[in-house]
């Protein structure tokens, strides 16, 4: 397994999460509504933050199905907070040079007559930098 | 009562509903909105970690301008809500955060989370009283089954919003209930409709929205009301068979102000 220790402690810096804090009862993952489209699921997040095995995430999709709503933030009975780990995991990639998730070239074929500007400008908000 | 009113991007377009019938439903209830000017996007949502300053700075404008005033800020849309109050709550909680954005804010005296942050629905139940509104129905809408649906944004995390139980709330279906239809209650009533992810994989969108519209009408509901321009487009895109309507509608047309006096 490979260690990152900076990317590990930058992670958990930004975050303000402790991974130790997690128990393992695996409810953040049982109530995310994104936990099917997951290849990691939020409690292995906490995980593998935990033993700095960061490569294996800043290289999946699972960043990206994420959606913000809290549940697992919430419903955590240790206050571990999962999806700012998540968020801080993201954006350690799309703060690099050229790793934006979406660029405004995707936007004509998202949209339709109906599309709210919330829809794009929180996809923008999630996705890039 | 005057107080700071902050529309948000959508409101001025694909949800002017919401905005028009808040401002008419105000009216009626004696509070006057004041937009804050030169307003700009909350970004739709809250970017959690610690070290982002530019993205939060829109929204601490708008508080310190309320603040300015004296003013509570309200919002309408629950993204602008809950971006906003989450934003109030960093600068509350986080010095080290507080300090990086005032630097950057410049002279004009440091802003630490003074302005209270109200959702338009808290206005109604804490500012006007449900009662109140309750009195000022010409329209009621008794016999009607109208489902809540909260979504995520309005209620979570609830260590910031608190602005009701976050897993058995009831400000919604008081706000049902002051209008004289009944309150459908059902399980996926503050479950995720999907959000921006309809973007990136519109089959979970489909999936987690589906499920709530099916879930709504198993109870018997006949009408679903939001406060999210989000939600209504997830709801009605993905095979919402009943209306879906924005709670300022309802509200406007229980007050008897959804048609202006040109009947527009």
């Amino acid at each position: 397994m490979e260690t990152n220790k900076y990317l590990q402690e930058e992670i958990v810096r930004i975050s303000g999460v402790n991974p130790r804090k997690c128990m393992r009862c695996g409810k953040c993952s049982a109530t995310c509504p994104a936990y099917d489209e997951m290849e990691y699921h939020p409690h292995q997040f906490v995980n593998m933050v935990e033993n700095g095995d960061i490569e294996p995430l800043l290289n999946s999709k699972s960043l990206y199905k994420c959606l913000s709503c809290f549940a697992c933030i919430d419903r955590c009975p240790r206050s571990v907070q999962p999806a700012k780990l998540v968020e801080a995991v993201r954006l350690a990639v799309i703060r690099q040079q050229g790793a934006n998730h979406m660029t405004a070239n995707d936007v004509p074929a998202m949209i339709d007559e109906d599309t709210p500007q919330q829809l794009l400008v929180s996809a923008f908000r999630k996705y890039t930098k | 009562m005057k107080v700071s009113y902050f529309p948000g991007c959508t409101l001025k377009n694909k949800a002017r509903d919401l905005d028009l019938y808040a401002r008419r439903a105000a009216e009626v209830l004696g509070v006057a909105l004041e937009e804050i000017e030169n307003w700009q996007c909350c970004g739709g949502v809250f970017t959690t970690a610690n070290d982002e300053v530019a993205t939060k700075l829109s929204s601490v404008r708008a508080l310190k301008d309320a603040g300015e005033k004296g003013q509570p800020l309200v919002t309408v849309c629950s993204a602008c809500h809950n971006v906003i109050k989450q934003t109030n709550h960093a600068m509350q909680t986080n010095a080290a955060f507080a300090d990086k954005v005032n630097r950057y804010m410049g002279a004009d005296g440091p802003y630490c989370g003074e302005t209270e942050v109200y959702h338009y629905l808290e206005m109604l139940r804490d500012i006007v009283g449900f009662d109140k509104v309750k009195q000022a129905v010409v329209n009621s809408l008794a016999g009607k089954k109208i489902a809540a649906y909260y979504g995520c944004l309005l209620l979570r995390p609830n260590t910031v919003m608190h602005m009701d139980d976050p897993e058995n709330p009831t400000i919604m279906e008081d706000f049902i209930r002051a209008l004289g239809a009944e309150a459908i209650v059902y399980a996926k009533r503050n479950e995720c409709c999907g959000g921006y992810i309809s973007v990136e994989c519109p089959d979970t969108a489909r999936k987690n929205s589906e499920a709530i519209i099916r879930n709504a009408k198993a109870a018997g509901a006949e009408m679903i009301i939001t406060a999210c321009p989000l939600c209504k487009y997830n709801l009605v895109k993905n095979g919402a068979d009943i209306p879906v309507v924005y709670f300022t509608e309802l509200l406007a047309e229980a007050l008897g102000v959804k048609e202006d006096t040109n009947g527009n």
